[in-house]
C-alpha cells in the first residue's frame, strides 16, 4: 500500500510494504528507534553518507523506498558494528544495512558507489578460487572500476603494489582449494 | 592439563599481505606449546562481501570450514578478526535456528552440528595458556616498548557474538602485551573502525579513519600499534597519510619476547612498509 506524504523534497510517496520487508529480512525491531542518534554519532563513516543512520531508519519507518534504496548510507556502512552496540533499544542496525544492501541488488539498483562492483569482483575470486585471490583482486578491481584512469591514484597504487611486493606481500598466483567444485556448487544454491 | 590443541584457520590474507602473520603465529604457538593443525582444504569466509550481499551465502562459507573441523574433531583458531566475526556470527545464527542450520547444510552439501567451538587466537594465547605462563616463559622483556593495542570492530562487536572481551574497552591484547614486558597505553581509537571493507572502494574513508587512530596513539605517547588483525594491518600500514607509526600484528611481539631465532623474526620484520626494526633495535630487542 502506498500513500502521499508532504516531506522536505516535496510531495513523496510512501510504500508501506517496504518497511515490513526490511523488517522481516533483518528481524531488526525498527519500529523502536527513537532517534536518539546513538549510532549517528558514533558512526565513523558518518560524515560521507546521504542520509546518517538515525535518519535513514526513520526513513525506512516512513517507507520512503526510493530514496532510501538509491542512497549511499548502506554501501558507505562500515559493518563496524559501533552503531548497533551502542543502540539503547538494541537495534541490529547493521542487519538493517544488510537487508537495504541485498534489495538494493535484487532490484538492480548500483547507486552512487562503487561498492556492489567490489564485492561482486570479492565473491567472484572466492567462487573461482575458493580463497580470495589478492592480487587478483586488486588488479580486477582497478580496471573495472576505471581507477586505472585516475593517474594520480594510480601511481601511489602501483608504488605501494611494487614495495608490497618486494616485501613478498603480494602472492602472485592464486590459492589453491581442492574443493573448488563444492564451493561454486554452494554459490548456485545459495542464489 | 593435556597440550593445547586446535584447528587452524589462517585466512586468506595470511597466504598473501599478511604473511609475517601467519610466520609470526606458527614461531608463537611452538614456543607456547600450543599445535595448531591447518583445517584441511579450507575456503574463504566471505568477509564482508558475503553478509553484504548474501546472508545464506556468508554463513555457508564459514560452516564449510567449521565442517571441516567437526569432521577432524577439533575446535578451532582463527587469526584474523574479519574471519573470527563471520565464524562466531555463523555459530550464533545456526545454534537458535535449526531450520535456518538445515537450509545451510543443503547448500553446503555437508552435515555440520553447530557444536564446534571458534577462538581468536588472542584468546588462546592470553587466556588458554594464561599470563603467568607466558610470563614465566618470556626471555627477552619487551622493556621501553611503548605500545597502542588496536582491537578495531571485530574482536569486540558485536559484544554478544564475539564474547571476546569489552566492547569499549578491551583489555586482552593489552594484559598479553604487557604480560610481555611492554607498556601499553591508554587511547581513544582502541576500538574505532580502520575503514575495513572500504580498503579498495574508497581510499579516502580509509585514510582518514587510519589517521585518527594513528594519530591518536602517537598523541598517548605509543612507538607503535598491534592489531591482531591482517585487515586492520594492510589498512594501518598502508594507508598513514601523514603519520609513519610502524604496526605490529601480536604475535610478532609474543615471538620476540618469547625467544624467537633471528632466522625467524629477521624474516616478519622486514615485511612491513613502515618498518618496526627501527624502534626495535633501539630499544636492544633486536
Amino acid at each position: 500500500m502506498t500513500v502521499q506524504l508532504i516531506t522536505e523534497k516535496g510531495k513523496e510517496t510512501a510504500d508501506l510494504a517496504f518497511a515490513r520487508e526490511v523488517e522481516e529480512r533483518s528481524h531488526a525491531h525498527l519500529a523502536r528507534c527513537y532517534q536518539c542518534n546513538a549510532c549517528s554519532s558514533g558512526c565513523p563513516s558518518a560524515y560521507q553518507m546521504d542520509y546518517t543512520p538515525h535518519r535513514l531508519l526513520r526513513m525506512v519507518q516512513l517507507g520512503l523506498k526510493d530514496r532510501v534504496l538509491n542512497s549511499n548510507t548502506f554501501w558507505i556502512c562500515l559493518s563496524c558494528e559501533t552503531c548497533a552496540t551502542r543502540c539503547p533499544n538494541d537495534i541490529e542496525i547493521v542487519l538493517v544495512m544488510d537487508a537495504l544492501r541485498e534489495m538494493a541488488l535484487k532490484e538492480g539498483r548500483k547507486g552512487t558507489t562503487k561498492l556492489p562492483l567490489f564485492h561482486g569482483t570479492f565473491l567472484g575470486m572466492v567462487k573461482m578460487f575458493g580463497k580470495v585471490y589478492e592480487l587478483g583482486l586488486i588488479l580486477v578491481y582497478t580496471i573495472a572500476s576505471g581507477n586505472l584512469l585516475k593517474i594520480k591514484g594510480l601511481m601511489n597504487d602501483a608504488v605501494l603494489g611494487v614495495r608490497m611486493f618486494m616485501r613478498g606481500k603480494l602472492a602472485i598466483l592464486p590459492p589453491r582449494v581442492k574443493g573448488k567444485a563444492e564451493i561454486k556448487r554452494m554459490f548456485e544454491a545459495a542464489k | 592439563m593435556g597440550k593445547i590443541k586446535y584447528g587452524y584457520y589462517p585466512g586468506c590474507s595470511l597466504e598473501s599481505t599478511a604473511k609475517e602473520y601467519d610466520l609470526s603465529v606458527h614461531t608463537t604457538a611452538k614456543l607456547l606449546d600450543v599445535e595448531l593443525a591447518e583445517l584441511h582444504d579450507w575456503n574463504c569466509c566471505g568477509a564482508s562481501s558475503g553478509h553484504c550481499t548474501n546472508y545464506e551465502l556468508s554463513l555457508a562459507l564459514p560452516a564449510r570450514n567449521l565442517a571441516i573441523a567437526e569432521k577432524a574433531g577439533l575446535n578451532v583458531a582463527v587469526a584474523c578478526a574479519a574471519c573470527f566475526l563471520r565464524f562466531k556470527q555463523t555459530n550464533h545464527d545456526l545454534r537458535k535456528n535449526d531450520a535456518l542450520r538445515q537450509k545451510v547444510e543443503k547448500i553446503m552439501g555437508v552435515q555440520y552440528s553447530g557444536k564446534v567451538e571458534v577462538k581468536h587466537l588472542l584468546e588462546i594465547f592470553g587466556r588458554e595458556v594464561g599470563l603467568d605462563e607466558i610470563g614465566k616463559r618470556v626471555k627477552k622483556p619487551l622493556k621501553g616498548l611503548k605500545l597502542a593495542a588496536y582491537y578495531g570492530c571485530y574482536l569486540v562487536r558485536p559484544p554478544e557474538v564475539t564474547q571476546l572481551d569489552d566492547a569499549e574497552n578491551p583489555m586482552l591484547m593489552d594484559n598479553l602485551l604487557r604480560a610481555c614486558g611492554a607498556e601499553t597505553v591508554d587511547y581513544t581509537h582502541k576500538v574505532e573502525c580502520c575503514g575495513g571493507s572500504l580498503l579498495l572502494a574508497r581510499v579516502d574513508i580509509v585514510m582518514k579513519l587510519v589517521d585518527d587512530i594513528c594519530q591518536a596513539a602517537l598523541d598517548a605517547g605509543a612507538m607503535g600499534i598491534v592489531t591482531a588483525c591482517p585487515l586492520c594491518m594492510a589498512n594501518l600500514d598502508t594507508r598513514q597519510p601523514k603519520t609513519h607509526v610502524p604496526i605490529l600484528h601480536f604475535t610478532e611481539l609474543t615471538g620476540l619476547a618469547l625467544g624467537a631465532d633471528k632466522k625467524d623474526y629477521g624474516v616478519w620484520l622486514k615485511k612491513h612498509i613502515n618498518s618496526p626494526i627501527p624502534v626495535l633495535k633501539e630499544k636492544g630487542l633486536i
